[in-house]
Parts: structure tokens; C-alpha cells; sequence
């Protein structure tokens, strides 16, 4: 159960989002230069940390709102919540 | 009927006007108001309540509170009986009933306890070691031990009673209310903060109920009624007897399970619910959840009778009974000795303090004097005598080291032995919280560590024992939990006096070293697990606390090893020469105690398991006798049987009726999505892979979206209603799907889009009717719109009213006849059909569902996404390289497509199959296989995707996913299915108007 | 528009007018549904100086830019749902007016106005316990120190999704809910009312409890 902090709506409960995977991972600017090993890199490849992770959610019972969120997967502590493209801030304590 | 032999007939906290009568093991007993299974129990002198786990040795009542390790009962009986209740927190109402578990045929005569003859052959790790061997063995193993084990009985019928859930925010959550939580909530309320106090007791006052101690001169029970009607007076604080809170989760939510009407029995009247789980979020969490006093490990300390000195002091003060009549206390620490002056005061033949400790403080020994109770010092119980109740004890006297025992027992007649090893912190909800616990050793105790997460410990739950201690930190952390919430100044409200009597040290005592005749020493009870147990362990090498509990199972039974998990990783320390701090806890999980299954469910049964979604024509359908069908959450009508018609000859009708004349079908579930922006034409060619740039305003089309990886995602029609105007549509599954992929993309990725999207799949009540009278019904209705082909041709759209209504008419076909789908605000919806069906009488208008929907397109061989694919499946691999831009740079899916596994020539591709016996619809789902062998595996070709029986074929047919398949027309396949094996020949996948004529026209 | 007779409402099958009582009495939750009312979705940018001004002109207010606010006027005001979204509420069958407005004075922004007033409907909710009921499926705190009249969110109730907005402090809410959910929605609420004592009311009804406790807000 987590308590998530919409950038818009302020803190909200879990059911009110959907989790979206590992943030920051950007469509290739022109997929068709790519080796499919690079390609299926994008597609597929996730870093799955222990510890901070840079993952996006979307707001999806809300205001519908995708954004980025700082996790740590040990603690489930939540160490910065921001807008889609800001850039991912230093992981905090 | 029996007397409450062991009753008082004075004092307690029992409601004497409200006599109570109730069965155990078949024979009825008396009780009072106020009572629990356990108090009145032990009031008749009932001591055997039930056999253990593994040995089903005779067990008796151990606790008074949730840490029971023994006394679990089956309570009630049909629908509504409940496993593993404890005694001791079950209250007692009229006609209560409960049975022992764990025994057959009865608790007196347990043909199970045979095992405790086998003990040697159970040892530790016994059935991991004896039952993985041969594997296939398992199952037959698995059987006698699941009759074996298990504690009690699941109810087989529908649960009859009302299960509640809810949510709930505060600023302090406090848990317990005993002294220190009701300070901390008295603290915290003052000053405005919303406040939840709960205890799981049906009574606010914790250790207070059962002790005699006094707080600013009065008794206790008196500081603890003013605190309640301060607390019940303030409008922000919310008390929650008979509620436990059992899981401490991430992000201070705290799950709580409310027994809102279990005490009152069975009843007919649900309108309050049994018991309310609540979701909590609080903003600061005050844990008071006090101390459980640990059992002493002597030999036969099971046996009936052997009581922890807290809880016998309990049934003495808040019950009024007496746990026997001649007792002895022993102790390695100062709180059996109220005790042992309690149970005096209250009748009990106190024999002898027996204390660990060579020197016990001087301050007990007038007060014991004067009750005649002698104090035996550096002696302790080494074992217990009698085998359904304890009739005996046998005492020595202890070596300094603790190491054994000197010289020869000196027994003593008594059928109550009060024990006191020592008190351990309730820690499983700090625990819960990611907390790790620290040794401390002044107490030999774990108390909490630092906190992880916005909680505070106080009282005995943090090691603090004294009244006073409880009472100061209580206060202390109620205020700082408040002004962590921004009330009030954090200044903790002044202490009461109290009468504590200053405590000396313990003397820490695991394991009484055995008396040396065979008996066995539990550390866990419920499970069965010894001091042996632990230290078989031990010399087979486990070390880590974590595998420890594993091995022998120690506190992993329902009690979660409340008195037991201290003992055993002291004992382990000891026979690893570690330190107790070096071994550490294992975790705590929730529940604390067991949820029953009906909160965890609440009000999501029945009809309200899963909403179901109605389009606005559901009526409407219903009283047409229409079948439905679930299509994800949607009801949609499936085929609309006339009397006495099966399935196959009501879709037989209704595809005859569409193809000869006129159908009508509620087409209103499909995904609908207005998209409006600049760069509305860009973002389509960005996500179909076809190609939009001379789409015109008026004209619709057909279009195919990809998943990146080249795999198909949906399709849908969608049409051009403005220079930046569009109306999508999608699958009825897709709908919330493709909605929200559109904004990931254009939130996450395409941030410049100037493009907005807006759902209104319900804003429309869409009606298809289909057939060759399909635009001369139309024309009847519809007097602005022109419907002549040259004006009005296939995939346009226009604007107009029908039957008077405003519509918006889409020339498109999923059937392969002349087709429109005419979109009205979906209040109009019936008004529409109903209007369609008087009008279209004439033409035999015919109602058709989702079956005959299927086969239409099916012999047209339209795919339906999710049918045909599976999230592996190419345009290409269905033959639809048409739709796939080769001029567009990019579109989602493009790069995937190029991959060299998507060019394979042994894909698996659409085909069509006719089956060669013409009655012999094949199974959906059914393989296709490259030869036939007696039995699997057989090398797989592909399988069956959509199958139906033609109408107008007159034939079945088939779509298939096939290796190779596009290359394999005219060959025959086998087909396999449940044993059986069809033979079919590999067609194109298009069955009926090939040309479309018939669409276009 | 077809005779309002012709038209139905996403509840009408549950008969809640032949339920209606003209005084609730002691029932701790009131309900009812109200019907036809005006729903038109504005998406566009506030930061956007002729967005801003086409969207106060066509509306005579400026659409809320405080999250989960609500604004304007009695009888037509808009919900804050997004940064970009507001849904704009009003008298029955006044959506063609409001859209036909907002499309005139917002052309040549990239703005989009689309009418969504048949997809859902509204559930009004009133009562001792109006919030004890709310709290049972949504984990939104209404608490009055955390929300309020003028206050609107989306979330869940159970498995549906709605927006709520409260109106005033008796406290009266509204929950809209896609047309498809509300029969789920309703069936949902009525159940967990038991407790509390329910009565549905029509919506003259509605409106009179409303007026009696507060003459401003929102209608
Ligand atoms: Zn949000």
C-alpha cells in the first residue's frame, strides 16, 4: 500500500495509479538505424535495481496525469515525484 | 448445567446480572457477561481444551490474551463456524459453542495422540526429510498429512454474514489502550489531532483490567474510565474496542479488523455488519501494543495447568476466577510476585514464590510473608507432573551458571504453575513497519530499534514496564506525535502519581535444564517445536534464525510465535555461542492475528464481485430473452434464443436474417475517442500503420495499431469529422487501453503533440443494422442525409437525425452486407432501436448477438484482435501486408516488423480450414499436428482460432493460425482436440463475397 | 433533441422515482440521481493567454487552475480534472449552447471541446453518514480540515471510477460515473448505506434539501 504524490493532485492512495515501468527510457530517435540487439535493448532490457529506481506511473483513477517517480525498491520509500520531461533530480537520503 | 466452581463470588469486571449459558464439547456450562471462552471455562474448571499440533498432547489455557498459543477452538457451528478462534479472545455470548480441535474422536480420547508415542521418529526437519522421497510420493504423503495437521475446520456453506470495509485517514493512529495508549491518545486529542485508538480487547484499559494498581491514589479502572469519557467526549477521536490491528504496511497504512458484532452471537438481523476492516492512513502512528510475558522451558511445561503468572493474574482480577487451587509461582524476574499476591488475595493456595534469582529484592518478602506464601531463591520448576492437568511440580535448585540443576527436586503439590520468564515487547507491528528490533540486555529483551517509518513506540511495547514509565512516555509520544502533525506544542501532559514498586534485575533463564525423566521441554507450543527440536538444529549445522524457523516450524503457527520467539533464538544462541543480539529476530508478518476471509472480501461477493457494465439498450435486451455474453466487463447480448431454439439454430436464424433481409445489433461497447488537435493527423500516423494524409473530412477508415515490437495491438474504424477533428474507435476490450496508450505516448514521448484525446465510448448509443434492406429501412428514417452510394458511399459518415434523433451515421460494415452504424446520445438509444424495429418489421428485422456477429465477419474473414492474435502476431502473419505503410519513415511497430524473426517463411499465418466432414464444427483452441501419434506429444502446427457453423455456407469453417500457412493452401491438416482428430483442407481465410459487392453496394 | 418522454436516464430502470420519498426523515444517506444535466469536456492550456480569455469569455468565468477546484456559477461552473482538462458542468440539455460557445471563442487555439454529457451521469449524495458511505469505497479523505464545498477529485468508489465533488457542507456530494458503472455504482452505495438508513429522493426533492442548507454553491 502506497501513498503516492501526484505533481498535481498532491498524496493519493495506490488504487488510484498504474505503475508504467522504468522511467527515462526514451524512444529512439530513428529506430530504424538500430541493430535489433540494440532495438530489443529498448524494447525488452530493464536495470530492475536494488535501491533507488527511476520508474514512471500514471495517475490513471486521477487526473490522468503520467509523471516520474524516484523509488526505492528496498524500503518502498518514495524520494522525489516529477513532471514528465524534467530531468531525473539526485536520488535523495 | 455445572457451577462455576473456580468463580468468586465478589469482584471482576463480569456482568453477574447477565448469567450466560454455553457448550464446549458438547456439554453446556455457565458464564457471565463480559466473559471470554477461556475465563468461563476455567471458571468450571474446565483445563483440557484441546490437543497440539503434531504429538495431540493434552493442552490447556496458557494466556488470556491474543498471545494463546494453546487454547484454539472451532466456534460455532454450519455456515458460520470459525477455525482456530483463541479462547481467549473469543467472547462469550448465550448459546456460545466451540469444540476442541485437533482431535478425534474427543478431546478426553485422541486416537492422534499416538504421535506423541512416535516423538523420536518426528524430530525437527521430519517431514521435509521423509517426504521428498520418491517425488511422485507426494501426493499420497500430502494426504494423510493435511488430515494430520490442520488446525480445525473451513465452513463448507456461503458465509451468512455481513463483512464491511473501509477507509480511514488520521493524524495519530494509537495502537493499544492500555496505560501508555491512552495517554498517548489523550495527549494527542487535546491538543485537536484526529485520533484512532484501538485495542483488540472488549475493554479499554490493557494490563490495567488485570491488575490491581492505583494512579493518583485511586484505582486504576478509575483513571482509565475518566480517560475514556475525556477521549469519547472529543468530536475528532475515534475508538475502536474488539479491534486488532493486525498489518502495519508501507507508507503508514495500518490494517485494522473491527469485531463489530461477534460478541453478540449469531444473528438474524445483518444490518450491521460481523466485523469491519478497516484501511488506515495515518500520519504519525503511536505503537502501544505493551509486553506478552514469556513461558519458562522446563520439562512437560505443556501440561494443562501451566499458566503464564500475568494471565492467572488476570483471570483473578478481570474474570474473578481462579486458575486453580494450589499454586506455586515461578519466576526469574519482579512481576509473579503481584502476581503471586493477587492470586492469594483472590483465594488461591499460593504455596511458594520459587525465584531464579539468588537474591530477589528485599520488598516482596513482608508482603508475601503476610499472605503466607514462602520465597524459595536460586530455584526454579523443572518439571511439571500429571498428564491431562498438572498435579504436581518438581523444583531444584539452580547452579550460578544456570547450567544444571543441584541436589534432589522437592515437589510440590499444586495444579497451577504460575510462570514468568521475563517479558518480550510487542514488536510484530514495529516490525511489519521494516523496524529492526534491538537486544536489549538489561531486559533480555528485543525492543525497537530506529524507526523506519513515522511511528513511535512507547510502554512496555518499547521495554518501559513501570505504570509510571507508561504513563510519561505514553503522554510524551502522543504530544510529539501530534505536533509532528502540527497540533499542540509537543509538551507532554504531567504524569499521576502511581504506586509502582521499583523492579530488580532479571535473571535470564532459557532453558531449565531437564529434570532428566523423559520429558519434553515446548518452546513453541502451538507447533509443536522443543528445546530438543532446537538443538537437533543446531547440531545439523542451521545458524541463521531464519532457517532455524523454517526447520523446526518455531513460530510459525498461527500465533506467530508471540511467547515463543524469544526462547528459541536465546537457545540457539546458546548452543552457537553467540549472542542473542548476533542472532537476531526473524520478521514479523502480518496479521498479527488471523483475518477471517469474509473482512478480507467485504462487500465484493456476489453481484458486486465485479462491476457489470450495461449499455444503454440492456433493458431492452433482457425483456427480449437475449443471452449475454461477458465481454471483459461488458454484457452484451450473445444471441437472442425464440422458444425452445438451441444456440445453432438461433445463430442460424439471426446470420440467415442478415444476409437475406435485416439485422440489428447493439454495437455500443466499441472504444470511442475524440481527437482533436493540430496534430491530430500526425499522431495517427504515428500509431496505425497505415497511412492518413488523404483521408478527407466525411470519409472514415480502417486502421491497425502495433505494439513496438511489431505485434498487433488493436484495430479499429476511425473517421476524418474535421480538419483536426477525429473519432476513433477501438475493440470493446481496447477501449481503456488504447485510450491510455495514446496519452502515455503523447504524455511521455511526444511532449510537443499538440493533440488532445477524450473518451466518449458511453456518449454514444451506437446501432449497426445490416442487411440488403439496410438502406431502405434507413431512408424511411433519415430524410436529411442523401444514402445513395455515389453521396453516401462505404467508409463515409454523415450527419443527420433519425427517426428525429440526431445521429451520426457510419457507412462501414464488420458483416460484409450493406451496414450502418447509427450513433445517438445514448439516452435516445432505446427511443432508436425501438423505432428501428417497428419500422423495420417488414423486413423481418431480427435482433442479433455476439455469435452471430462472429460468424458474419468470419466468413468474411475479418479478424477480431485477441482472437486471431495473441499478442505474437504480425500483420503479415494475417495477411494484411496491405495495411502496412511501405512509404511512412516511422509508425509504432515499424522497426519490430523488420526483425529478422518476423520474416520467418515458417510463421504461423491465417489461413481458413474446411472441415472434410461437413458436420464436424472443429473446437476453438484445438491444435494443428504435423502427424498423428497414438498418443502426445505431437510436433504443433498451429491451431484454431475462430469456429462456426456457416448458414450460409452451409457448412462449418474454420480461421487458424498455421505454420507456413499461406503457402499450404489446399493441403488437408489434422486437427486435434480432446483426443479426437479432425481432418480439414487449408483455404484462404475469406468465405463469403469475396469481391465485397455486397458491402459496397 | 427527441420528446424528453423518449429519453433515458443510465438509472431509470431502477424506478427511483416510485422510491422517492418527499421527506428522507431519519435515513442517515439521501440519494438520487440527476439526470440530463449538461457535461462538456474543455481541454486546453491556461498558460495560454487566448485560451484563458475564450474559455472566460464563453463561460463567463475562468475554469479553476487549483487542482481538484471547482468554479463559476450556479447554475453552469467547471471541474478542475487535469492541468489541461476541466468538465464543464450545467442545466439540463444546455450542453449544444455551451459547446457551440466555447468552439467559437476558443477558435484558432489548440484547444478541444467535446460534449460528453450522455457518457455519465450524476449520483447526489446527502445525509449524516454521506461520508461514512463515501469512505467505504474510496480512500479519498473528506474529512473537513482535507476537503470541502467548491472541492472536486476523481477516484475510485469500489471498481468504478468517479469524480466527486462536494457542494456544500451538510455535506452533499456529487459522484459522476461513466453510464456503463452506474448501475454497478448505485447497486454498491445502496448496499453499504444499510447501516446508516438510505432513501432516494427525486430531484426537486434534491434541490429543496440543498437550498434549505446552503443558498450559495453549486447546484
Ligand atoms: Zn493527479
Amino acid at each position: 500500500m502506497h501513498l503516492i504524490a501526484c505533481p498535481w493532485c498532491g498524496p493519493r492512495d495506490e488504487v488510484e495509479y498504474a505503475y508504467g515501468g522504468e522511467g527515462h527510457i526514451a524512444r529512439p530517435a530513428r529506430p530504424e538505424a538500430l541493430s535489433d540487439g540494440a532495438y530489443a535493448d529498448y524494447l525488452f532490457m530493464r536495470r530492475n535495481p536494488k535501491g533507488v529506481h527511476a520508474e514512471r506511473w500514471v495517475h490513471a483513477a486521477g487526473c490522468r496525469r503520467w509523471f516520474n517517480v524516484l523509488r526505492d525498491t528496498v524500503s518502498h520509500r518514495i524520494l522525489a515525484v516529477y513532471k514528465m520531461g524534467e530531468p531525473r533530480p539526485e536520488a535523495g537520503p | 448445567m455445572t457451577d462455576q466452581r473456580f468463580r468468586n463470588a465478589a469482584g471482576g469486571r463480569i456482568d453477574r446480572s447477565r448469567p450466560l449459558t454455553f457448550q464446549f464439547n458438547g456439554r453446556r456450562y455457565d458464564g457471565f457477561g463480559g466473559d471470554t471462552l477461556a475465563s468461563a471455562l476455567l471458571a468450571n474448571g474446565v483445563r483440557l481444551v484441546g490437543r497440539s499440533f503434531k504429538y495431540h498432547r493434552p493442552r490447556g489455557i496458557v494466556a488470556a490474551g491474543s498471545e494463546e498459543s494453546n487454547a484454539l477452538v472451532q466456534l460455532g457451528t454450519g455456515a458460520r463456524t470459525e477455525p482456530n478462534v483463541r479462547a481467549t479472545q473469543a467472547e462469550m455470548h448465550d448459546e456460545l459453542s466451540a469444540a476442541s480441535v485437533n482431535c478425534w474422536p474427543s478431546v478426553e480420547v485422541d486416537v492422534g495422540a499416538i504421535n506423541s508415542a512416535l516423538a523420536a521418529f518426528l524430530p525437527a526437519g521430519f517431514y521435509y526429510k521423509t517426504f521428498m522421497w520418491p517425488p511422485r510420493a507426494w501426493r499420497f504423503y500430502e494426504w494423510f498429512i493435511r488430515r494430520a495437521a490442520g488446525l480445525g475446520r473451513a465452513p463448507t456453506e456461503p458465509d451468512p454474514d455481513r463483512y464491511e470495509k473501509t477507509y480511514a485517514h488520521c493524524d495519530v493512529a494509537v495502537v493499544g489502550a492500555g496505560p501508555a495508549g491512552l495517554a498517548a491518545a489523550l495527549a494527542a486529542g487535546r491538543v485537536g489531532a484526529r485520533v484512532i485508538l484501538a485495542d483488540e480487547s472488549s475493554e479499554f484499559g490493557g494490563s490495567l483490567l488485570g491488575e490491581a494498581a492505583t494512579i493518583a491514589a485511586a484505582p486504576a479502572l478509575d483513571w482509565v474510565a475518566g480517560a475514556m469519557a475525556e477521549l469519547a467526549a472529543l468530536p475528532e477521536v475515534r475508538l475502536l474496542p474488539r479491534t486488532t490491528v493486525f498489518g502495519y504496511y508501507d507508507h503508514n497504512h495500518l490494517g485494522l479488523i473491527e469485531r463489530v458484532t461477534d460478541h453478540l452471537g449469531p444473528r438474524t438481523d445483518t444490518t450491521l455488519p460481523r466485523q469491519r476492516l478497516w484501511k488506515v492512513l495515518a500520519r504519525q502512528v503511536v505503537l502501544a501494543t505493551g509486553a506478552i510475558e514469556r513461558p519458562l522451558v522446563f520439562d512437560d511445561n505443556d501440561r494443562p495447568g501451566v499458566m503464564l503468572a500475568s494471565a492467572a493474574r488476570t483471570y483473578a482480577n478481570r474474570w474473578a476466577v481462579r486458575a486453580g487451587d494450589r499454586a506455586i509461582v515461578v519466576t526469574n524476574n519482579d512481576s509473579a510476585y503481584p502476581a503471586a499476591l493477587d492470586l492469594s488475595e483472590a483465594g488461591v493456595n499460593v504455596q511458594a514464590v520459587i525465584d531464579a534469582r539468588e537474591t530477589p529484592p528485599d520488598a516482596w518478602r513482608e508482603p508475601l510473608r503476610v499472605r503466607g506464601i514462602d520465597l524459595a531463591a536460586g530455584r526454579t520448576v523443572a518439571a511439571a507432573l500429571g498428564r491431562k492437568r498438572v498435579e504436581g511440580a518438581e523444583v531444584y535448585e539452580l547452579a550460578a551458571d544456570g547450567s544444571r540443576l543441584i541436589g534432589a527436586a522437592r515437589c510440590y503439590d499444586c495444579d497451577l504453575i504460575a510462570v514468568s520468564g521475563g517479558w518480550s515487547p510487542t514488536l510484530h507491528l514495529f516490525s511489519q513497519s521494516g523496524g529492526r528490533p534491538r537486544f536489549d540486555a538489561g531486559i533480555a529483551a528485543f525492543v525497537p530499534g530506529e524507526s523506519r517509518q513515522a511511528e513511535r513506540s512507547v510502554g512496555a511495547a518499547r521495554g518501559t514496564f513501570s505504570l509510571a514509565g507508561c504513563l510519561a512516555e505514553g503522554f510524551a509520544g502522543g504530544a510529539a506525535a501530534a505536533l509532528a502533525c502540527g497540533f499542540g506544542d509537543g509538551v507532554a501532559p504531567p504524569v499521576p502519581a502511581t504506586g509502582d514498586t521499583p523492579a530488580g534485575p532479571l535473571r535470564p533463564l532459557w532453558r531449565v535444564p531437564t529434570a532428566g525423566h523423559g520429558g519434553k521441554a515446548f518452546v513453541d507450543a502451538q507447533n509443536d517445536v522443543t528445546a530438543d527440536d532446537v538443538e537437533l538444529a543446531a547440531r545439523e549445522g542451521y545458524r541463521s534464525v531464519e532457517h532455524l524457523k523454517r526447520y523446526t516450524t518455531t513460530g510459525m503457527g498461527t500465533d506467530q510465535g508471540k511467547t515463543s520467539n524469544v526462547n528459541a533464538l536465546a537457545i540457539l544462541a546458546d548452543l552457537t555461542n553467540a549472542t542473542i543480539a548476533e542472532v537476531g529476530t526473524t520478521t514479523f508478518r502480518p496479521p498479527y492475528t488471523p483475518v477471517t476471509y469474509g473482512a478480507l472480501a467485504g462487500r465484493s461477493v456476489g453481484d458486486r464481485f465485479d462491476p457489470v457494465r450495461m449499455t444503454g439498450l440492456h433493458q431492452w435486451h433482457e425483456a427480449a430473452g437475449a443471452l449475454f455474453e461477458d465481454v471483459g466487463q461488458w454484457k452484451r447480448p450473445w444471441y437472442y434464443p425464440r422458444r425452445g431454439e438451441t444456440l445453432h439454430q438461433a445463430v442460424a436464424r439471426e446470420c440467415g436474417a442478415v444476409r437475406a433481409s435485416l439485422g440489428i445489433v447493439d454495437a455500443s461497447t466499441l472504444g470511442k475517442i475524440d481527437i482533436q488537435g493540430p496534430d491530430a493527423l500526425k499522431l495517427l500516423n504515428l500509431v496505425y500503420t497505415n497511412a492518413w494524409d488523404n483521408l478527407e473530412v466525411g470519409r472514415c477508415r480502417y486502421g491497425l495499431m502495433l505494439k513496438e515490437d511489431g505485434m498487433v495491438f488493436d484495430d479499429g474504424v476511425t473517421a476524418r469529422l474535421g480538419p483536426n477533428h477525429y473519432h476513433m474507435t477501438t475493440t470493446t476490450g481496447g477501449a481503456a487501453r488504447v485510450m491510455g496508450w495514446l496519452e502515455e505516448w503523447v504524455q511521455c514521448e511526444w511532449l510537443d503533440m499538440r493533440v488532445h484525446f477524450t473518451s466518449t465510448t458511453t456518449h454514444w448509443t451506437v446501432v449497426a443494422i445490416a442487411g440488403p434492406n439496410a438502406r431502405r429501412l434507413l431512408a424511411e428514417l433519415c430524410p436529411d442525409i442523401d444514402l445513395e452510394s455515389a453521396a453516401f458511399p462505404f467508409m463515409a459518415w454523415r450527419d443527420g437525425t433519425v427517426a428525429g434523433i440526431p445521429a451520426r451515421v457510419f457507412r462501414v460494415s464488420f458483416s460484409g452486407e450493406q451496414s450502418y452504424e447509427i450513433n445517438v446520445p445514448s439516452s435516445c438509444g432505446v427511443a432508436l432501436w425501438q423505432v428501428l424495429m417497428t419500422a423495420g418489421a417488414k423486413y423481418d428485422i431480427t435482433p442479433y448477438g455476439t455469435e452471430t456477429m462472429h460468424v458474419l465477419r468470419a466468413e468474411k474473414g475479418f479478424v477480431i484482435v485477441g482472437q486471431e492474435t495473441d499478442g505474437t502476431t504480425t500483420p503479415q502473419d494475417l495477411g494484411m501486408d496491405w495495411i502496412v505503410s511501405k512509404k511512412k519513415t516511422d509508425f509504432i511497430g515499424k522497426r519490430g516488423l523488420t526483425r529478422a524473426d518476423c520474416g520467418r517463411a515458417d510463421r504461423k499465418q491465417l489461413v481458413g480450414l474446411l472441415p472434410e466432414n461437413s458436420k464436424d464444427t472443429l473446437q476453438e483452441g484445438a491444435q494443428i499436428v504435423a502427424e498423428i501419434r497414438p498418443k502426445p506429444p505431437m510436433p504443433m502446427e498451429g491451431h484454431v482460432t475462430s469456429s462456426y457453423w456457416s448458414a450460409a455456407l452451409g457448412r462449418p469453417f474454420a480461421l487458424a493460425l498455421l505454420m507456413g500457412g499461406r503457402a499450404r493452401h489446399g493441403q488437408t491438416v489434422a486437427v486435434s482436440s480432446y483426443g479426437t482428430t479432425s481432418w480439414a483442407k487449408v483455404v484462404p481465410p475469406i468465405f463469403w463475397d469475396k469481391e465485397g459487392e455486397r458491402l459496397r453496394g | 433533441m427527441v420528446e424528453p418522454y423518449l429519453r433515458q436516464s443510465p438509472l431509470d430502470h431502477l424506478s427511483l422515482d416510485a422510491r422517492a420519498v418527499g421527506d428522507p426523515g431519519g435515513a442517515g444517506v439521501v440519494a438520487g440521481e440527476r439526470r440530463f444535466i449538461a457535461k462538456v469536456s474543455l481541454r486546453g492550456d491556461p498558460a495560454d493567454p487566448a485560451f484563458a480569455a475564450g474559455a472566460k469569455t464563453a463561460l463567463g468565468f475562468a475554469p479553476p487552475v487549483a487542482p481538484n477546484t471547482v468554479d463559476g456559477k450556479r447554475d453552469r461552473y467547471a471541474l478542475w480534472l487535469g492541468p489541461d482538462e476541466w468538465l464543464v458542468v450545467g442545466a439540463p440539455d444546455t450542453q449544444d449552447k455551451t459547446v457551440a460557445a466555447l468552439r467559437a471563442a476558443l477558435a484558432g487555439c489548440h484547444a478541444a471541446v467535446t460534449d460528453v454529457s450522455e457518457g455519465r451521469t450524476i449520483i447526489r449524495l446527502t445525509g449524516a453518514h454521506a461520508r461514512d458511505v463515501i469512505a467505504k469505497g474510496c480512500p479519498i479523505d473528506l474529512h473537513p480540515r482535507a476537503f470541502g464545498p467548491g472541492r472536486c477529485a476523481q477516484s475510485r468508489y469500489a471498481r468504478a471510477l468517479v469524480i466527486l465533488h462536494q457542494l456544500d457542507e451538510a455535506p452533499t456530494f456529487d459522484l459522476h460515473v461513466d453510464r456503463s458503472f452506474a448501475d454497478y455504482l448505485w447497486r454498491v452505495i445502496e448496499d453499504a448505506s444499510l447501516e446508516y438508513g438510505f432513501a432516494v429522493v427525486a430531484e426537486p426533492v434534491m434541490a429543496a434539501l440543498k437550498r434549505r442548507r446552503t443558498p450559495q454553491g453549486q447546484d
